[in-house]
């Protein structure tokens, strides 16, 4: 009965480690990806293992109580013992020690992490946390983009956190910690990511409704892939060729997209939702919820509380044909 | 005529009752009700994340559910179990007849009953708190939630934190006041030294957080401006005040476990507490510690370095007395002779499972780590360590150690063993993976996650964990109810335990002890078997406690009269508290109601024409 019960206990332990050790984790805090999150995975690894070495011992030393200390038929009343003085102090020395041994590099950590980024080559890029999306700016480039942000491989990104309504906190935990977006308080977060990747990211901070849908990709790329996509977006939407989707920026102008979604370069200026000029170079739609592919779209626009209850932006009346004309046109955002 | 009314059973004498032994009861029946609700809105929340993208609940029902958990857990559960056993343990372990202010005890009783029936009338009326436990500013300015949600919130915690001041104030000053004579500090039970410093925690956490309360309410209802960062105030204020409040609650809920266990450890090991005054002083220094600490809840919010740095050492000194308090038990332990009854089964479990609970949160009492830990599922992990492995395994222990104390009957220690590996298999199942979720990405309070991430396996545990929760209700009601059958009597002091309570009879009576007993050293009733050259300083030789109270008191016994008026008071402020939902002629007559009860009170002789 007792063997069983170890054995199905290793089991589970066995279980656990395996998939905490193997597959595929694009949101993992132990898989860092840049200076920033490799410190502090470094510095967990300490404390992890100053924890197991605590928990070894005083779960052997438990164990060892229960078994050997057990009443066994004819035992009489134990030796009354008050306390020792030299054991007390050994076992408040001890752990003090180790909690030095941690407190030392996390320290460091903190003077490190929590300060703001000595580069002054940093990429700044503007973030504002919205319910339930994220916008991007870079002031130095002249792009506005959302839910999804491309910087370049080898320099540091310089993070400018507000938020336009509630608390939220940006966590792209393969690339830092989090920094919550507080109203009123511009935050500072950087990092310098160590190799070109899609990091998945989501909102950390409970912000209501939809805020388990609030994702966003951090999309590391070459510098001279970077320096492409940011041609690019920097410019204003050019005019679609294909007759499909002229018909459909004639859909999206007439409609009530246009009250909260701006196009560069058409008339097109809502300020309320995400910026929509390069919408087809995305990789999802409403924030990471659905993979941008024209059938996602298309369930996007004909039914976007089923996909993401809450949100803000209204099922708008479309025909079928018009939803096809739409996604021609927001696909030919490049 | 004092006497007669207490021995009655009828409804009236419980809603009149002023004994602290009946209060208790109500608390602990209230308060596992409580639970349960709260039980099984977790178990929805397990059944929800069983699988990624599910749509079993819908995001706006589930965020209700997870705000009512955690508040309904922490307010309505946790609060009013802990305060049941200082309700019947202090006075019985203090040598005492009742509390100090025994029509204070019955109306804290009362608003603590009506804050969560309160709470609760926003699930008929479909207007249920989603503000999560911790009701962040500005999520939570009407701008943001329209309706009676948060008001439900803020208003149920203003009438039942009243009520949870009111009873700190009392056991402060019955600890302090009321000890027999011979009971010095130092001659205290362990749990009655956890009752006296989490009254004192009591008596200074919940102002802060009533002064944020009411800043929200007046947010809310009259259009101030204490937290709106359009205004120029700062949103992070309402932060400070929840977790300078919100921490030493955790201690709240924790320490009276650790003085139960400091109790119970050495009855079944059959040897005295090892390092007493080491143990009663840890337990000061983590209630110290644990004011200045609050902003561990708050690394990610940018407060900068020198903050972040003296809050992280701060929370990593807290480890210390901790481990002092574990060791000493384990001393405690170490050579005796150790009776794993259910009691001792608990109190065993507790040491094991809130150690890994205590380290987990040496990992993010770090600040660097804790940025990418908090508000994960590895701090789920973690507080559901402290709270399930440390406060309810605690009041399991405590329940099985002092039932036969409060009933007269022994449970059945078969089933009381089933409830146990049950509920440490539960805990493991359910809770153990979530420290994997958490680090791999999974963030709190997110009714859905994607696919893809690497989460499944782990969630999917964590729900087969909770259902052994559900099953572990099982063998405990099965218990209560053969126990209500036929359990066998318990006498006075089944354990051979050492302290003044298991020297009265099994249920006490009314007056708790014929004749109060005059105390010349710690665990009295052990005397016989401490050595004299063991004894301390101090200590006189024989044993001035006698082992069993007489059947009857040599002396008339005075006992407070039964009252209506804390009931009149309690249910005056309910009114008040209805009212402030939007009717003003409502608050009103809740306020001549309050005043009434509270004149009437004041005016009201405390003991019967036969006293005189």
């Amino acid at each position: 009965m007792r063997r069983r019960a170890i054995a199905a206990l290793v089991l589970f332990l066995g279980v656990l480690v395996s998939q905490g050790c193997g597959g595929e984790y694009p949101q993992s805090t132990l898989h860092p990806s840049s200076d920033s999150a490799t410190l502090i995975d470094q510095l967990f690894d300490q404390i992890f293992w100053w924890a197991v070495g605590v928990f070894v011992v005083v779960g052997g030393i438990l164990i060892y109580v229960f078994v050997r200390f057990r009443e066994r038929p004819g035992d009489g009343r134990p030796k009354q013992v008050h306390g020792h003085l030299l054991l007390e102090v050994g076992w408040t020395l001890a752990p003090a020690l180790i909690l030095v041994a941690i407190a030392i590099p996390t320290m460091r950590a903190i003077f490190i992490i929590d300060r703001s980024t000595p580069d002054p080559e940093a990429l700044v890029i503007e973030v504002i946390g919205k319910q339930w999306w994220w916008e991007f700016r870079y002031p130095e480039l002249g792009i506005v983009t959302a839910n999804e942000a491309h910087v370049p491989l080898g320099r540091t990104v310089d993070l400018r956190l507000r938020s336009a309504d509630v608390m939220h906190s940006f966590w792209v935990p393969r690339l830092a910690g989090k920094r919550d977006l507080v109203p009123g308080i511009e935050n500072q977060l950087w990092f310098r990511p160590d190799s070109v990747g899609v990091y998945h990211g989501q909102c950390a901070e409970f912000c209501g409704t939809a805020h388990a849908l609030m994702g966003m990709r951090l999309i590391v790329d070459e510098p001279g892939d970077f320096e492409r996509w940011a041609r690019a977006n920097a410019a204003p939407a050019s005019t679609p060729a294909d007759a499909e989707a002229r018909a459909g920026q004639g859909v999206f102008m007439a409609n009530a997209c246009v009250s909260c979604h701006a196009v560069r370069g058409t008339p097109a200026a809502g300020q309320f939702g995400p910026d929509l000029t390069h919408f087809g170079s995305r990789l999802t739609i409403a924030s990471g919820v659905l993979e941008n592919t024209p059938e996602n779209l298309a369930r996007w626009l004909d039914s976007t509380q089923h996909v993401k209850p809450g949100n803000p932006m209204p099922e708008v009346e479309l025909s079928d044909a018009q939803i096809r004309q739409l996604v021609a046109y927001l696909g030919s955002l490049r | 005529m004092a006497m007669t009314d207490a021995h009655s059973t009828g409804i009236l004498s419980w809603l009149t009752t002023v004994d602290h032994k009946r209060i208790a009861i109500m608390y602990f029946v209230v308060g596992f009700a409580f639970l349960l609700i709260a039980g099984f809105e977790g178990q929805l929340i397990r059944l929800q994340l069983a699988a990624p993208e599910r749509s079993f609940l819908d995001p706006d029902l589930y965020n209700q559910l997870f705000t009512m958990h955690g508040t309904t857990m922490v307010f309505f559960a946790g609060m009013p179990l802990v305060v049941a056993f200082f309700n019947f343990v202090v006075p019985l372990q203090i040598g005492a007849r009742d509390v100090a202010f025994p029509r204070l005890n019955a109306f804290s009783f009362w608003v603590f009953l009506f804050g969560g029936l309160f709470l609760y009338a926003s699930v008929p009326l479909r207007a249920m708190p989603d503000g999560g436990w911790f009701a962040y500013m500005p999520l939570t300015n009407p701008e943001y939630s329209p309706g009676l949600g948060i008001d439900f919130y803020v208003l149920s915690l203003l009438i039942s934190g009243v009520g949870s001041i009111a009873g700190g104030l009392n056991f402060l000053v019955t600890i302090l006041n009321m000890r027999a004579p011979g009971m010095t500090f130092m001659r205290m039970p362990l749990f009655t030294w956890m009752a006296l410093i989490v009254s004192a925690l009591i008596l200074l956490a919940f102002p802060p957080f009533t002064v944020g309360l009411i800043f929200m309410l007046f947010d809310r209802s009259f259009g101030t401006h204490f937290f709106d960062a359009a205004a120029g105030a700062d949103p992070v204020l309402w932060q400070h005040l929840f977790w300078v409040f919100g921490h030493p609650e955790v201690y709240i809920l924790i320490l009276p476990a650790f003085g139960i266990v400091s109790d119970v450890i050495p009855t079944y090991s059959r040897k005295i507490l090892f390092g007493y005054p080491v143990v009663v002083f840890s337990g000061v220094l983590i209630a110290f510690l644990g004011f200045g600490v609050w902003v561990h809840h708050m690394f990610s919010v940018g407060l900068g370095p020198v903050v972040n740095a003296v809050f992280g050492g701060a929370t990593m000194l807290i480890a210390i007395p901790t481990g002092i308090k574990i060791f000493n038990w384990i001393a405690t332990m170490w050579g005796g002779r150790l009776r794993f009854r259910t009691a001792m089964l608990y109190a065993a479990g507790l040491v094991a499972t809130f150690t890994i609970g205590g380290l987990s949160g040496v990992m993010h009492s770090s600040p660097p780590a804790d940025l990418q830990q908090t508000d994960t599922y590895f701090v789920v992990a973690h507080f559901h360590y402290v709270l399930i492995g440390g406060t309810v395994f605690g009041l399991f222990c405590g329940f099985y150690y002092w039932f036969p104390k409060a009933t007269g009957r022994m449970l059945h220690e078969g089933l009381g063993k089933a409830h146990f590996w049950l509920t440490f298999l539960a805990l493991n199942v359910t809770f153990f993976p979530m420290h994997f979720s958490g680090l791999l990405g999974m963030p709190r309070r997110t009714f859905t996650y994607a696919e893809g991430l690497g989460l499944d396996v782990f969630n999917l545990i964590s729900t087969i964990g909770a259902f052994i929760f559900t099953l572990s209700f099982v063998p405990l009601v099965w218990n209560l109810w053969r126990t209500w059958r036929r359990g066998e009597a318990a006498g006075h002091n089944p354990w051979d335990a050492s302290t003044l309570e298991w020297t009265t009879a099994s249920p006490p009576p009314h007056y708790n002890f014929a004749e109060i007993p005059t105390v010349d050293r710690r665990d009295p009733l052990w005397h016989p078997y401490i050595e004299p050259e063991s004894r301390r300083d101090g200590d006189e030789p024989g044993g001035a406690v006698p082992r069993r109270q007489p059947d009857e008191p040599p002396e008339p016994v005075i006992m407070p009269n039964p009252s209506y008026w804390p009931l009149v008071l309690a249910v005056g402020m309910l009114l008040m508290t209805i009212g402030a939902l939007g009717s003003l002629g409502l608050t009103l007559f809740g306020l001549f109601v309050t005043a009434v009860g509270l004149f009437a009170w004041a005016f009201e002789p405390p003991f019967g024409e036969e006293a005189h």
